[in-house]
């Protein structure tokens, strides 16, 4: 599994140390799941050093289990659910939405980029597969594969605002898919008039078949991630570039590879898409609502979890389904308020509601944590939390 | 006097209008690094302040730029106070604060929605077309622009001219060493939050006519204009604004006159080239390459 090897001869490095083998009396070693969204730098080397402490030690099935049970309940999850709920089509877009939040995972939840631009590669991918049909008539998994290469593509070309920190690299994403939008919509070649209109290429039921089997893929992407050397680059990267550049990490080459994963799933999504609306205008998929989505479900299920994102698109897709088609104010008002309430009060999303009830009554049976490591007192400017950010501007 | 002259011409009318819709999100940027996503809602909100004082109470929509004044400053320190405590906590502010601005974008669209209906509210125009050499001008981009003009000045000179504009630029340039000089940088945030979200809801007014009336997702579509216009000049710096203001403006009217299709790209691939060619935009002393 862990093909780049981690360098010193031991089984892996899973990011996960149980707080009964440690005596350590800091806290925050002891928390299975992150609950805040970055690593401080020297958090993130006691957790190298707790994880290879603890690799000696562990059964090797215990690891295991832990990255076969997000994909395990993720295909349950969606097969599952026809027999549940008869309704394909809102199943279809529901594993889409999923697809996009672990994309939108593997980028933000790993490297702390947002896209917020994200619809652009969507929007590629769907373009990419509709044009190979319209002009080429290949088949639905050739237009599938084709729409996946184009958003790669131009998550390629794009990969320069990599360079952009922060806020400027989201407002920059969010102009080029406004940009791609506005190319697509006045172009005759892209059909920006008259609309994309696409024959019957696969069934119903291939369609969500594919979409299952891509879900399901993602999330084995994250466990992987989740748990292998190149994560912990991510992770590196994330916390303290420059350090991570000189601990040997290879920064430009490992983030462009995390924007390529996650541009590819973008277009299988999107691609997707197409082939299940077969009519549709660039407006619809430009929509910036399917970037808003991505990573409004991602944050809620919690990002750098596995399960997460998928948790997220279920929930609130059904809520959406529920009251969203008939009252779509109320709908923006929910997840708005949504959107509030988590970043100010649960900034790991639900499944750090998980992590933490796990390790209060299941780890720590006394409420040893009582008072969280993370607590700080609210003082203007501060210092803590802007030198733990530590890359100079 | 042809129609190079009039897209110029209207080019810097529109541009300071844009330098007004900038300047309160660049404060609030410059000074807490707070991505204000909201910032183009609280603008419709101004609008439809507009609305409601002309329709409502029948004193002229120009009354509702006072009016909207004290309003925007009680907005604004609820919100500092709402939002910041929290926030500041969090590993990675910026992108943190922009997803949190983001939630609350979408809940003042559901609002306006609700209580404004999600059509374009209008309002009918100022007055007659004012004739500038030998051309017709709307009368709303000529106020417009002699508003913009003093509130610009006026940033300029509390941001130069007071004690605490001193205090505010200490932290725009290093937030701890401001704080460790004494700075009140609380103070600072607190009425940074205020003014912006002010000068939110005084360019609303303007908007209701700039842009022929605002809706519900008007919003968003002025968020990014005024991300393009502070990032064309440079973060805390009015001057950079103003600039950034006219650069948009000018480009958007001659795209606007020659190759109307386009004009709606204007914004995003000039935010897309500053970005990548002048990441410190045309003002910036400092990089903001990672």
């Amino acid at each position: 599994m862990d093909s780049l090897g981690n360098g010193h001869g031991l089984p892996d490095l899973p990011p996960v140390s149980n707080g009964k083998l440690l005596t350590s009396p800091d806290p925050l070693i002891d928390a299975p799941e992150e609950s805040s969204t970055a690593v401080a730098p020297g958090r993130l080397h006691r957790r190298v050093a707790a994880g290879s402490r603890q690799a000696t030690g562990s059964p090797n099935w215990r690891s295991w289990t832990r990255r076969l049970i997000p994909v395990v309940v993720t295909l349950a999850l969606f097969l599952v659910a026809p027999q549940l709920y008869d309704n394909l089509s809102f199943l279809t877009t529901m594993a889409i939405y999923a697809i996009l939040a672990e994309g939108v995972n593997v980028i933000y939840g790993f490297t702390g980029y947002l896209p917020f631009g994200y619809v652009g590669l969507f929007g590629a991918g769907a373009y990419g597969a509709a044009l190979a049909i319209s002009y080429w008539h290949v088949s639905g998994m050739v237009a599938l594969l084709f729409g996946a290469v184009v958003s790669a593509l131009i998550s390629l070309v794009l990969s320069p605002l990599l360079r952009l920190s922060g806020a400027y690299f989201a407002l920059a994403t969010l102009a080029a898919s406004q940009t791609l939008y506005y190319i697509v919509a006045n172009e005759s070649w892209t059909f920006g008039e008259s609309g994309m209109s696409l024959p019957q290429v696969l069934t119903v039921d291939q369609i969500y078949t594919i979409a299952v089997v891509i879900v399901t893929v993602s999330v084995a992407i994250v466990v992987y991630i989740r748990d292998s050397h190149f994560g912990l680059s991510l992770r590196a990267i994330q916390s303290d570039r420059v350090s991570a550049a000189m601990a040997g990490v290879n920064v430009v080459r490992t983030r462009t590879l995390a924007w390529l994963i996650s541009a590819t799933l973008a277009g299988l999504a999107g691609a997707l898409w197409a082939v299940m609306t077969s009519a549709f205008y660039a407006e619809s998929t430009f929509d910036l609502t399917v970037s808003i989505y991505a990573i409004v479900f991602a944050l809620f299920g919690g990002v750098r979890s596995a399960l997460g994102p998928v948790f997220g698109a279920v929930v609130l897709y059904s809520l959406y389904q529920y009251i969203g088609v008939s009252n779509p104010q109320q709908f923006q008002l929910v997840y708005g308020l949504l959107i509030v309430v988590l970043v100010l009060f649960l900034p790991g999303g639900l499944s750090s509601v998980v992590g933490y009830a796990r390790r209060r009554f299941v780890s720590h049976p006394f409420g040893r944590l009582g008072g969280r490591g993370d607590r700080e007192i609210d003082t203007p400017g501060n210092t803590e939390t802007a030198v733990a950010e530590g890359v100079p501007q | 006097m042809g129609l190079f002259e009039f897209a110029l011409l209207s080019g810097v009318m529109y541009g300071l209008f844009y330098a007004f819709v900038g300047i309160g999100l660049n404060l609030l940027f410059g000074v807490m690094r707070v991505v204000n996503l909201a910032h183009g809602d609280l603008i419709v909100f101004g609008g439809y302040l507009a609305y409601v004082v002309e329709n409502d109470w029948h004193i002229g929509p120009l009354w509702a730029i006072p009016i909207s004044i004290p309003m925007g400053l009680v907005f604004g320190y609820v919100l500092y106070y709402v939002t910041m405590p929290r926030l500041r906590r969090s590993a990675d502010t910026e992108t943190t604060s922009l997803i949190l601005f983001f939630g609350i974008s979408q809940v003042l669209q559901a609002i306006a929605t609700i209580v404004f209906g999600a059509n374009q509210v209008t309002l009918p125009s100022l007055g007659a077309p004012v004739r500038i050499f030998g051309q017709n001008y709307s009368l709303s981009a000529v106020v417009s622009a002699a508003i913009s003009v003093p509130a610009l000045l006026l940033l300029y000179a509390y941001l130069y001219r007071t004690r605490l504009g001193l205090e505010t630029r200490a932290v725009m340039a290093d937030q701890e060493e401001a704080l460790a000089s004494g700075v009140r940088v609380r103070r600072v945030a607190v009425t940074a939050f205020m003014i912006g979200v002010a000068f939110a809801a005084a360019a609303g007014s303007l908007a209701m006519f700039m842009l022929g009336g605002v809706n519900p997702v008007t919003g968003s579509q002025l968020t990014v204009t005024a991300f393009t216009v502070i990032i064309i000049g440079s973060l805390g710096n009015p001057l950079g604004t103003a600039v950034g203001g006219l650069l948009y403006g000018l480009t958007a009217s001659l795209t606007q006159a020659y190759l109307t299709e386009w004009t709606g790209m204007v914004p995003y691939v000039l935010l897309l080239m500053v970005v990548l060619l002048r990441p410190s935009g045309l003002f910036g002393k400092r990089a903001r390459i990672a």
